[in-house]
């Protein structure tokens, strides 16, 4: 077991914004430079990579840019934003196995011009041709058609509604009002703009989806006695889970026997098996947000309420700063940026630090999601 | 309309699907060894490795399990049929199974004749085959 032998040691993010001038592979090596500063670790050191697969800035070009050691170990998670945690679970395993002592994971995304929309591209997304031979020539064409149809759905069998969206979608402009770093920061949205908006994919609107955001962010992990002369308390990885359900057809996850129990549940299953720290005790939780219902899901995913149960959940506890458990304090991909979930981790490390813009009150366990409805993973961290 | 909705890629999985809608019958893969229909088609019966997988006709009758509405930003060849409807069918013969579609108002009519406020979860549909193109049919449903 991982539990507690790796931390995380630096952090950083770049800018957020609609559009970055720097390209992917410089803001990359930017993000990972001052992760290294923060943790005061020195490029030499660093033998262990970890990213996503749909991540553009190689290994190969992060090392030799960046002047790294000799890699001992680099790996990769698929399935989009399902992969983030992962990154960090993988890296974990690595340095509590001695496969490498100082692994780096990043996110570097430039998603913010239209014309980066991988689903309006035939060419780009010719590696989900396959999946999606059974959904786009019938119009379904972006992920958020698909979580539509499993939001419309669960509508349908929980009774929840497009108020317990909106809860969502408010609460995560209220953590950005107060995040200068987040791209809504300055940018108030209320229950009767989020009833106005247009829709994108009915029942989801405009801003029950997340943001087209150009940014970057990146981790440095190392062994938790090593962390310990770092610059910063160290961040302890105590708990990882990935999960890909039974029957899943990747993101287009509909067609198995019971497409409300998916590859988040599985992951939350593993994740808690090798994990002391139980839903009720986790004082704050990053959750992924690609679209609002993704997070009603995973509240009932990762156990913090029953099955089809997450609307009454929000009634009574709601998800704020006073919630019993706040949700995606910086503001999540909703209204923070979409770095493809990443910067929900570095918002975690930095609620375990004590040092976040809308600081939980002695947080000292952040459970962070990959996306859910597909293949994905999450972590527990604590401090 | 072939140059304007996105065609799948065929291959020796789905085939029979397709052939099946040019002939004006929703087949469905079914493995042999369980009687089990699967969809999407797969190489290998993921309920009994050792059977054979061969293809049924069902009767394209079903109950609409989701319904939505996609409208733009899409790509053009749909941005201009937007709002248009998608929905996923239960099929009668085994709800387990799903297909994705869309509701149209007659089997000449476009993937926008039925609104949202026309149709609901529950509702029964029977399966209609467009033509598309020349050697081009695509399933889609009618409300019953």
């Amino acid at each position: 077991m991982i539990k507690d032998k790796a931390a995380i040691a630096g952090i950083s993010q770049s800018a957020f914004s609609k559009s970055l001038e720097q390209s992917e592979l410089r803001l990359a090596c930017q993000v990972v430079s001052d992760a290294l500063l923060d943790a005061g670790i020195s490029p030499e050191e660093v033998d262990g990579l970890a990213s996503y697969t749909m991540e553009t800035t190689s290994d190969f070009e992060l090392a030799k840019n960046l002047g790294f050691g000799e890699l001992s170990f680099f790996a990769q998670t698929p399935h989009g934003g399902g992969g983030g945690p992962a990154t960090i679970g993988l890296l974990a395993m690595a340095v509590a196995t001695g496969q490498c002592k100082v692994g780096v994971a990043w996110r570097s995304r430039k998603r913010g011009a239209p014309d980066s929309r991988v689903w309006a591209n035939r060419a780009a997304s010719a590696g989900l041709v396959t999946a999606a031979n059974w959904s786009r020539p019938w119009g379904v064409l972006r992920p958020v058609d698909e979580i539509a149809l499993l939001t419309a759905r669960y509508f349908h069998e929980t009774g929840a509604s497009r108020n317990h969206l909106a809860k969502v979608a408010l609460n995560a402009r209220e953590m950005a009002n107060n995040n200068p770093l987040a791209m809504m920061y300055d940018k108030v949205l209320t229950r009767e703009k989020y009833f106005d908006a247009r829709w994108i994919s009915q029942p989801l609107c405009l801003f029950d989806n997340c943001l087209e955001s150009d940014g970057a962010a990146a981790v440095v992990i190392t062994s938790t006695e090593r962390a310990r002369d770092c610059r910063h308390r160290p961040v302890k990885i105590h708990a990882y889970g990935q999960g890909l359900s039974r029957q899943s057809h990747s993101m287009i996850d509909f067609f198995s026997e019971n497409p409300m129990y998916g590859s988040s549940d599985s992951c939350a299953r593993m994740l808690y098996q090798h994990s002391d720290i139980k839903p009720a005790d986790v004082d704050v939780a990053q959750i992924y947000d690609a679209f609002t219902s993704l997070v009603l899901f995973s509240l009932e995913a990762y156990g913090f309420c029953s099955k089809g149960e997450a609307a009454s959940y929000i009634d009574q506890n709601g998800l704020g700063l006073n919630s019993p458990m706040p949700v995606n304090t910086a503001g999540g991909g909703l209204s923070e940026a979409y770095i493809h979930g990443f910067n929900l981790i570095t918002e975690g490390v930095k609620q375990l630090r004590g040092t976040a813009c809308n600081q939980v009150d002695s947080a000292s366990t952040c459970l962070v999601t990959g996306g859910g409805c597909s293949p994905t993973s999450a972590i527990i961290l604590r401090s | 309309m072939v140059d304007q909705l996105l065609l799948p890629e065929i291959d020796e999985t789905n085939r029979p699907f397709w052939q099946g809608c040019r002939d004006g019958v929703l087949r469905i893969q079914r493995c042999t060894g369980t009687g089990r229909l699967i969809h999407p088609p797969r190489v290998m019966s993921p309920w009994d490795n050792s059977a054979e997988l061969d293809w049924t006709e069902v009767s394209g009758e079903g109950r609409i399990w989701s319904i939505v509405s996609p409208h733009p930003p899409l790509i053009a060849q749909f941005s201009a049929l937007a709002p248009y409807n998608a929905i996923l069918v239960e099929l009668i013969e085994d709800p387990r199974i799903r297909l994705i579609g869309n509701l149209v108002a007659a089997v000449d009519q476009p993937i926008n004749s039925v609104s949202l406020d026309r149709a609901a979860i529950g509702d029964r549909v029977r399966v209609v085959f467009q033509d598309e193109a020349d050697d081009w049919v695509m399933p889609r449903w009618q409300l019953c």
